[in-house]
């Protein structure tokens, strides 16, 4: 058990928020930069800790405070395999968003880096809450900053982009808050570890997948859910992409790992086989959809549709490899695609244009750009020795491992990703240049501190997964036994028909065992 | 008779006199109570320190407990921001300020007596001295017809709900025997078996439906707000409605589930809530917009009384202040926007966020307190009522009011995309100061923090409710 002798998570949390309250005080722009670019260093510091995490499975850092005590809502707050990485990749994203947006957000500089914090403490929030309630408050208060960074520092069509994510995952999230009181009444408690050793009945498990999943798959996005995605990538600035693309799409697939397998087991092996069609139908259609566009932001947008169909497909394969893959394809892809969109916005603010033929031919003029730019592309094609190939075969091992089809069906996915990655990389290096001037400076010292890192991370994952897997395995591991005992438990088959499915109830009533806890005056009056 | 148990009541009647007084003292030179904002906060306090007070008076037809004066308090700070909104309204003539807080006092006062009353005609009486002083109230801007218009809408609806209430008292009285809730608990309330009484019940109940401008009794709430003054409207559309969740609160406790009574309650609310949300969808006045988002928030607090537990009626309870709070809040930053007391439409909320940063940020979080977003305190009273009313007969209407979340983010999330995205056509008109934006941070703060710890007041208002459904 990991103990740094201070409320690690708490801090990470927290840290931020009392720094965007402090930044109210602070007048001078340069210093509000600076400020945030300390506070995020701090909170990388602050996230050290964290490597002390001990891979046994089960929850570590743990803190737990009565909070509303008339609904048993606590602060409940745990660290494990499946959100250690998410954590630290949030942690390390602030001081680089900041770095990134140094010259490229001009206007209300204060209120962006105000949003910044609150993204950052929400988004920590979200990966680390062991209380429904809890989780559910982190999830909504993310989108409030977002939608800001949208509608204030976006793109021409930032209204109706930022409208749409706003409206999308907030009505996605509607029937979350539905499923979370009726776990509430029929567990007898919001604490997720309680929760979670409770076996419900196959038809409450079958309505409250239903309005988790919903949730989660707009989040995701996965395919008929994820129109919002590509507005919102393409009107967002630099950083909200960076945000966007490698921390708030991890919490839709995070949300199905870390709530619908442990909570709706039964459920969940019941819609697998949905689950996986969909997902491959992400894969394939983000794949073909980033084929033929002409922005380059929208095209690395459509290749996360395809490289989170991946992750989701993964997950609901229930292999121990699938499972692995996935958490470390949500790291991969928040490096690589976080990364080429630093990149999109520094050759932004040369070009003005995020088109590709305003930024063809940069081989030539920019060797520092393109060398970070091939880099991360390969990385986004799964290339053998960068991280997400790691990622990207264990999924697809452990998709074999289950139906040879679904496996035959993701790999025209990974053949699209370098149709469409090296197109682009091909125009943006070699292709006829169009537009470019003598004033577009390579890259400063500035953009090389913040691509470095991410850079460094592509190759080290990439060559040495072996620290990162040992780190996931175990929770991975959990939380699939968790889905076998709790199906064991309650008799249910994947061959049985629905109509048997709908009779199971766990052996021992949950709601009956429950009831001793919760008091339900009136019950006795019906 | 214990004066100790009716503090709070007897300080707002000193207030009252007060000012009757210096009305009738000073006359055509009155400039206007300065001192009222001071002794609407004493006000509070005095409620406040009430909290505890437990007895009854009057054969038992006024009852001083945990719920009446939960409600005082939050009727005592209701007037108090209200107070203070109005303080320099500008379509007000100074000779008639002094009447007009006379009158707006009275109405609290009836209010406060209204959250004591737990006996049938008591409740009525109470009812109508809050309503009358609000029907002189609202013609009151300068010599504009629509509030004339508004004021004859409102005193015509008044007036046929009332005549239908009273209906429905002598229904009830002629068949349960008895005027007093207490007693009223203990019989039978079903159609088969007292079928008289279960429509007079229901008429009874219209009276206060229509306070709470609840579907189908909502018709006057756009056109009044729309109509009278902006502070005028910023009172109406708060601190009667939680007169009429108090005694909504106290007479469901002879409600169970399942009952026919209960049922009405249950479709009135899911209607409420849709319609209220579709309709404010399509609104450019802001105060209109408001209007019909109280609709549905009336819906949303009927999810508590159905479930007939205790939990649910604490959770009315909590969310009838957190809903006073946010909306005091909402109609704050409308009323400093509108410096010349025109009403504001969506597009006069152009560029809030360059004229006022603050401003737009107070406005930005009561509209997401409103949506029921998190860590507001709309989230934590609407988390409150989901989960009270889960698993208890009407879990459909659970499903009825998160999806209705959905619908009402649009007219919300309008009303700040206005602020922060839109860019101000014409020149800024009013001029705020510093001392009015922070009275509007402090506000904001309060409705962050009954988010992010709702706990010591919730618990208030769970012995409250506990006291009523032991």
């Amino acid at each position: 058990m990991a103990d740094a002798g201070y409320p690690v998570l708490t801090s990470l949390i927290f840290m931020p928020l009392v720094a965007s309250v402090v930044l109210f005080f602070i007048r001078q722009d340069g210093f509000v930069r600076g400020f945030t670019l300390v506070v995020g260093i701090l909170e990388c510091l602050l996230a050290l800790p964290l490597f002390g995490y001990q891979p046994d499975g089960g929850y570590q850092f743990v803190e737990k405070a009565a909070w509303i005590p008339a609904w048993d809502i606590t602060y409940h707050l745990g660290l494990d395999g499946l959100s250690l990485f998410m954590v630290m990749l949030t942690a390390a994203l602030l001081p680089l968003c900041v770095l990134c947006s140094w010259t490229y957000i001009k206007i209300r500089i204060k209120e962006f880096h105000f949003c910044l914090l609150l993204m950052t403490s929400a988004c920590v929030g979200v990966f680390t809450a062991l209380d429904f309630v809890l989780f559910y408050i982190f999830w909504e208060a993310m989108l409030v900053p977002m939608y800001l960074l949208i509608a204030v520092w976006g793109g021409p069509e930032r209204k109706y982009a930022s409208i749409k994510f706003f409206l999308y995952t907030l009505a996605g999230s509607t029937l979350l808050l539905a499923a979370i009181v009726a776990f509430r009444t029929v567990g007898g408690t919001f604490d997720l570890t309680v929760l979670t050793g409770k076996t419900f009945s196959f038809q409450f498990q079958f309505w409250t997948f239903l309005a988790m999943a919903l949730a989660f798959a707009v989040k995701v996005p996965m395919f008929p859910l994820h129109t919002w995605l590509p507005a919102a990538h393409v009107q967002a600035p630099s950083a909200g992409s960076v945000i966007l693309a490698a921390v708030l799409l991890k919490m839709g697939t995070y949300g199905f790992l870390r709530l619908c397998l442990p909570l709706a087991p039964a459920a969940s092996v019941y819609f697998a086989p949905m689950m996986i069609a969909i997902s491959i139908a992400s894969i394939l259609y983000g794949g073909l959809i980033a084929l033929g566009q002409k922005d380059i932001k929208k095209l690395v947008a459509y290749s996360s549709v395809a490289h989170m169909g991946f992750v989701t497909l993964g997950i609901f394969v229930f292999t121990q490899r699938g499972g692995d893959g996935a958490i470390l394809q949500m790291l991969n892809h928040g490096i690589t695609t976080g990364a080429l969109f630093m990149l999109i916005g520094l050759i932004y603010e040369r070009s003005h244009s995020r088109e590709i033929a305003a930024n063809q031919g940069l081989g030539k003029y920019m060797p520092a750009f393109l060398f970070f730019w091939g880099l991360f592309s390969m990385s986004s094609l799964a290339f053998p020795g960068t991280n997400s190939f790691v990622g990207e075969v264990l999924v697809l091992a452990g998709t074999f491992e289950v139906n040879n089809w679904a496996g035959f069906l993701a790999i025209p996915g990974a053949m699209l990703a370098a149709a469409y990655m090296l197109r682009l990389l091909q125009l943006v290096a070699w292709g006829e240049p169009s537009s470019f001037k003598k004033s577009w400076l390579d890259l400063n010292g500035r953009e090389w501190i913040y691509l470095l890192p991410l850079a460094f991370l592509v190759f080290y994952i990439g060559f040495v997964p072996g620290p990162a897997l040992r780190m996931i395995s175990p929770s991975i591991k959990t939380v699939l036994t968790t889905v076998q005992d709790k199906n064991q438990a309650l008799g249910y088959r994947q061959d049985m028909p629905l109509a048997e499915c709908m009779k199971l109830e766990p052996a021992a009533k949950v709601a009956d065992g429950a009831a001793a806890g919760v008091s339900l005056p009136g019950k006795e009056r019906l | 008779m214990n004066l100790d148990l009716v503090m709070p009541e007897m300080f707002q009647l000193l207030v009252v006199a007060a000012l009757f007084v210096q009305s009738a003292v000073r006359g055509r030179n009155d400039t206007g109570p300065r001192w009222l904002p001071v002794a609407a906060i004493i006000g509070v306090a005095v409620a406040a320190s009430k909290l505890g007070a437990q007895g009854t008076l009057f054969a038992e037809a006024y009852r001083v407990d945990a719920l009446s004066q939960f409600f005082k308090l939050a009727i005592s700070l209701g007037f108090c921001v209200a107070v203070i909104n109005a303080q320099s309204q500008p379509t007000l003539e100074t000779e008639k300020r002094t009447d007009y807080f006379m009158m707006l006092g009275l109405s609290a006062w009836g209010l406060m007596l209204l959250a004591s009353a737990a006996e049938l005609i008591t409740l009525y009486l109470a009812l109508e001295l809050s309503s009358y002083s609000l029907y002189a109230l609202i013609p009151i801007r300068g010599k504009d017809k629509r509030a004339a218009e508004a004021a004859i809408k409102y005193i015509m609806f008044g007036a046929v709900v009332t005549a239908v209430a009273l209906y429905g008292l002598s229904f009830i009285m002629a068949s349960q025997h008895s005027t007093y809730i207490q007693a009223l608990m203990g019989k039978a309330w079903s159609l088969s078996e007292n079928p008289m009484a279960v429509v007079g019940l229901t008429m009874f109940l219209a009276g206060f439906f229509y306070k709470l401008a609840l579907f189908p009794f909502h018709f006057w709430c756009p056109d009044v707000y729309e109509g009278t003054s902006n502070e005028t409207a910023a009172y109406v559309a708060t601190v009667p409605k939680l007169g009429a969740v108090v005694v909504l609160v106290r007479l469901s406790s002879v409600l169970t589930p399942g009952m026919e009574v209960t049922n009405i309650l249950a479709i009135l609310a899911a209607l409420s809530m849709t319609l209220g949300n579709l309709t404010a969808l399509v609104q450019r006045d802001v105060k209109r917009l408001l209007g019909y988002s109280s609709v549905s928030h009336a819906g949303y607090v009927m999810l508590g009384l159905v479930s007939g537990t205790a939990e649910g009626l604490s959770a009315a309870t909590f969310y009838a202040l957190v809903y006073l709070l946010m909306n005091l809040t909402c109609f704050y930053v409308l009323c400093r926007i509108s410096g010349d007391g025109q009403n504001v439409t969506l597009t006069g909320l152009n560029g809030l966020h360059k004229r006022s940063p603050g401003l737009a940020l107070v406005l930005a979080v009561a509209a997401f307190a409103l949506v029921g977003l998190p860590p507001t305190a709309g989230f934590a009273g609407k988390l409150f009522l989901l989960a009270s009313a889960w698993d208890h007969g009407y879990n459909w209407l659970v499903i009825v009011a998160v999806l209705n979340t959905a619908i009402a983010i649009y007219y919300y999330l309008n009303l700040v995309r206005h602020a922060y995205t839109e860019e101000a056509v014409e020149a800024p008109t009013a001029a705020v100061t510093g001392p009015q934006v922070a009275i509007g941070g402090i506000l904001a703060a309060c409705v962050l923090l009954l988010g992010v710890l709702p706990a010591p007041i919730y618990n208030l208002a769970l012995t409250a409710g506990k006291a009523l459904l032991p």
